[in-house]
């Protein structure tokens, strides 16, 4: 019962429910979602479909801690950051305290219950996953290389192989390709961002590689490791994942990733900006399209040879 | 300092308790379900008609 002679708070400081779903970044949260499911989805072994929604829920609880976890850790620099000043923290409608101790009952609770629904593989997993995300990435590496991203990637890159090991209990060669997508996939992602946000890392003191290393080696390596997730994508085509599908996807999407790539990498900053940074912003989208449609593709192979259509 | 039932407040509070109130009916929903296919080991449908005996 609402206690109305309360002192009346800050009407700034009182957070609706969406503020708190805010909070676990459900746009982050639909990337690690799609991809568990196809993980779960493309792994050999059927789960009974409620185990597999709850096991979803889970990964999905999971992936929402933690990013409540890296926004009650990362506050100060959210605050000085245009990309994340609206966030609920900075903005001053969820407190760093119940930031933290949602993200921490988030966690022991999506790990629990993932545990009982499918196996302690899949649970000791995800618990790594949040831990790596926030420790590792968050805590230790963000704030102290320009290789932050690249190896921070690796805490998004999990989903599909808890997914698969949610139905599996083990970890396979093509649940390592799906990380290794993904992996290979956030480095040119979020350089793109920090070249089209300008000085928001710099303000921040974030020794992003546009930092680091400026932005003209920044262009170089999206175009590196734009080649490298092609070639991986290009290898994955003779694993068991791939079908036509994935084959004629892998193609179309990483022959448009490079090109635009190589037009980031041939264009310089002051047509960036004449055209406020038009290729870069673009590269970014299309790449959220591009990981989105690969993992489409795998999950519609596995399920038209699951029907016994081809495979 | 009081204020009146119908304040901007109570709307935020009233949104915020059914949210959560949402939440923990899916959870509970969420662990029982998932009780009945554990303990029926998935043959959910042939328990219920009592095809399916638990040693």
């Amino acid at each position: 019962m609402t206690d109305a002679s309360a002192p009346l708070p800050a009407l700034e400081s009182e957070a609706e429910f969406k503020d708190f779903i805010a909070l676990l970044k459900p746009r982050v949260m639909l990337l690690v979602v799609f991809t568990a499911f196809v993980g779960l989805m493309a792994a050999p072994v059927q789960l009974h479909p409620f185990l597999a929604i709850v096991a979803i829920i889970c990964i999905a609880m999971g992936g929402g801690a933690a990013g409540a976890l890296n926004m009650w850790w990362d506050a100060d620099i959210d605050k000085i950051m245009k990309r994340t000043q609206k966030r609920p923290i900075p903005s001053g409608k969820v407190s760093l305290e119940e930031a933290k101790m949602i993200g921490f009952a988030l966690s022991g609770l999506s790990v629990m219950m993932l545990g009982l629904a499918t196996n302690f593989y899949a649970a000791a997993m995800l618990a790594f996953t949040i831990f790596f995300y926030i420790a590792i990435y968050t805590v230790w590496l963000k704030r102290s290389t320009p290789q932050n991203i690249v190896i921070g990637g690796a805490a998004g890159a999990f989903p599909p192989m808890i997914g698969w090991a949610a139905a599996t209990g083990t970890v396979s060669f093509e649940s390592v390709l799906m990380f290794a997508l993904i992996f290979m996939w956030t480095p040119p992602h979020f350089w793109a961002l920090a070249l089209f946000t300008r000085m928001d890392y710099e303000n921040a003191e974030v020794p992003m590689l546009t930092v680091t290393h400026g932005r003209k080696s920044t262009r170089k390596h999206i175009v590196v490791y734009t080649f490298l997730l092609a070639a991986l994508g290009g290898a994955t085509i003779l694993s068991k994942l791939a079908g036509p599908i994935y084959i004629a996807s892998t193609i179309l999407l990483n022959i448009r990733f490079l090109i635009d790539a190589f037009r980031i990498w041939f264009r310089d900053e002051k047509e960036s900006e004449r055209d406020s940074f038009l290729v870069e912003r673009r590269f970014f989208k299309f790449s959220l399209f591009y990981l989105f449609a690969l993992f489409a593709a795998i999950l519609a192979d596995s399920t038209l040879s699951r029907l016994g259509i081809w495979g | 300092m009081s204020f009146r039932p119908d304040h901007e407040i109570h709307k935020r509070r009233f949104g915020r308790n059914v949210g959560i109130g949402l939440l923990l009916v899916t959870l509970v929903v969420l662990i029982f379900g998932m009780t009945v296919v554990k303990i029926t080991e998935g043959n959910v449908a042939s328990a219920i008609a009592g095809n399916q005996s638990i040693d």
